[in-house]
């Protein structure tokens, strides 16, 4: 065999275990997706409509390093009116592509190789693989369904060690729809005041919170000086493929974040910034008429699954249900990949974002409730002829 | 009103065959609480009729027109605008009435199978009406969108990969 040109590093990098459905099921005629994290909505028209017009007036050019500063002015002011925490606008906020990025650069810029980052499951499958490549070490703490998903303070406190530098948090969660309160954080607050740890806070589906509106970590108190806050605009306006987030945090670490973004990416892509600063001048409507949307649809899958004998809590955020499927006796894998063989509904088995998700699946409820219909329809089929019960 | 009986109206606006099983599960209701709010609802008029949006255009053989006309009227003391409106809109071939601000009064939407027909209407039974002082006929060539619904949209897949993160 011919010497491998990887760098030792890559070469031990998991692949994603969401891409092996994707390929299965993507060879499939008929299949009903829930497999997608993504808003079913086409981004709203006002917003598209702003940037055709933007590249029309000839605003195709690179804009600052960290973004449009208009933009970032809106940034500071939508934080604040949502959710009370303020930041300056000329030195506190980069917008990145994505807040998958927005992750990347926040973690390069903090840890040091060998730093241990800890990182609660169930969780959003890059986090693990972007802090090895910033080299770190990803050290999982599980968040269990006796608890609803929600990861304790002691929890935390047993997975720390001096070499502990950070932790991430995502409320309102992918996968499991989890959102801490405001008490919940206070409490987890303490453990990082106590230890100096810096919190990478990912709040891309603040705005989904569906029983009032999500805290976010650093408008708890003392916490401002410790939080990077991960957010974008992909899930609430709808703008997945623009590829626009943007991160908030202490001037000393964004002004690195910045520099970082400078070197490797330069800035975001003018034209969706220009789509952003529509999005949050006139998007509010918009948002509000997709959440009620998102919460009748919640509410009549997690009834559709507990009364199938899958049992789901109601999440509280974000498009996604975690229903167990321990009842049916297979493990998440086999139980999607027969789902999606026999019933045509594609799934995400539960263990690929992390062990605890193991017994568990997550469905995708950004969807149209005729084919939310229908999927559940077929999974009931399903679980009634594969029930070991 | 409850919020639960306008997140009812919305969806039954977008959609009034959606099944009361379903509504009760999104709104988080029994089925016989939904059939009551409805109930309730179509007595207080808020809920005045269910019908299907066509688009007869694709409708192999069907033949019609449809015209938007501005009215000028004079308006009628003690009743103003809405007797000479009763007036108009208890024609069958009258299918929407409005009072409108601005240069004219009322903009009456009329169906006919030819234009013929609908220019007949026009002259004949509109503008001889004591009270219609004027009336300009657009005749509608293509629609494009009704009710919040876009006709011949094609392309309304959907555009997502199947399983992302």
């Amino acid at each position: 065999m011919s010497k491998s040109y990887l760098a030792e590093h890559v070469k031990g990098l998991q692949p994603s275990g969401i891409r092996k459905f994707f390929d299965l099921a993507s060879k499939m005629d008929n299949v009903i997706s829930l497999g997608v994290g993504e808003p079913d909505f086409v981004t709203p028209w006002n917003v598209i409509e702003a940037s055709y017009h933007s590249l029309e007036q000839g605003y195709t050019a690179y804009t600052a390093n960290a973004g449009l500063l208009e933009l970032r002015e809106e940034i500071s002011k939508y934080l604040e009116e949502t959710f009370s925490v303020s930041y300056n606008p000329e030195d506190q906020i980069l917008v990145t592509v994505g807040a998958s990025q927005a992750i990347d650069v926040a973690l390069r810029t903090i840890v040091n190789r060998g730093d241990e980052v800890i990182v609660v499951e169930p969780c959003f499958v890059s986090y693990g693989p972007a802090i090895e490549l910033a080299g770190g070490v990803p050290v999982s703490v599980s968040a269990t369904a006796e608890n609803e998903f929600k990861v304790t303070p002691q929890q935390i406190e047993s997975a720390i060690t001096p070499k502990t530098k950070a932790i991430v948090i995502c409320s309102p969660n992918n996968p499991t729809g989890a959102v801490l309160s405001k008490e919940e954080l206070t409490a987890i607050a303490t453990v990082v005041e106590k230890h100096d740890l810096v919190v990478l806070s990912d709040e891309i589906y603040a705005e989904l919170a569906y029983d009032g509106p999500a805290t976010s970590f650093a408008s708890i108190e003392g916490m401002k000086e410790h939080t990077i806050v991960l957010s974008g605009f992909s899930k609430s306006f709808a703008m997945t493929g623009w590829r626009l987030g943007f991160a908030t945090g202490p001037t000393e670490i964004m002004q690195a974040m910045t520099k970082i973004h400078q070197y490797t990416i330069m800035c975001a892509p003018t034209m969706a910034q220009h789509g952003a600063l529509e999005a949050l001048r006139n998007g509010n409507d918009s948002v509000r008429e997709m959440k009620t949307s998102y919460q009748q649809r919640r509410n009549f899958v997690v009834k559709a699954l507990n009364e199938m004998g899958l049992s789901c809590h109601l999440p509280g955020g974000a498009f996604y249900v975690f229903p167990s499927i321990k009842a049916t006796g297979y493990s998440s894998e086999e139980f999607a990949q027969k789902l999606l063989e026999e019933e045509r509904v594609a799934v995400v088995p539960g263990h690929v974002f992390g062990e605890s998700g193991e017994g568990y699946i997550r469905c995708s409820y950004a969807t149209s409730i005729k084919q939310l219909d229908e999927a559940m329809k077929r999974i009931s089929r399903f679980v009634k002829q594969n029930s070991k019960v | 009103m409850e919020q639960k009986e306008i997140e009812l109206l919305k969806l039954l606006e977008k959609n009034g065959r959606l099944d009361n099983d379903t509504i009760s599960k999104m709104l988080d209701i029994t089925p016989v609480e939904v059939e009551e709010m409805i109930k309730k609802l179509e007595q207080e008029h808020a809920i005045l009729g269910y019908s299907a949006l066509v688009d007869w255009s694709s409708v192999y053989e069907y033949e019609g027109v449809a015209a938007l006309i501005d009215v000028k009227v004079t308006p009628v003391r003690g009743v103003g605008f809405d007797k000479i409106a009763s007036r108009i809109y208890r024609f069958p071939e009258v299918k929407a009435v409005y009072l409108m601000s601005g240069s004219y009064d009322l903009s009456v939407s009329v169906e006919g199978k030819t234009m013929m027909e609908v220019s007949r209407f026009v002259s004949e039974k509109l503008s001889t009406l004591d009270t219609v002082l004027s009336t300009t006929t657009h005749f509608i060539l293509k629609k494009y969108k009704h009710d919040g619904i876009i006709f011949d949209e094609g392309d309304d897949d959907d555009k997502r990969i199947m399983v992302t993160p």
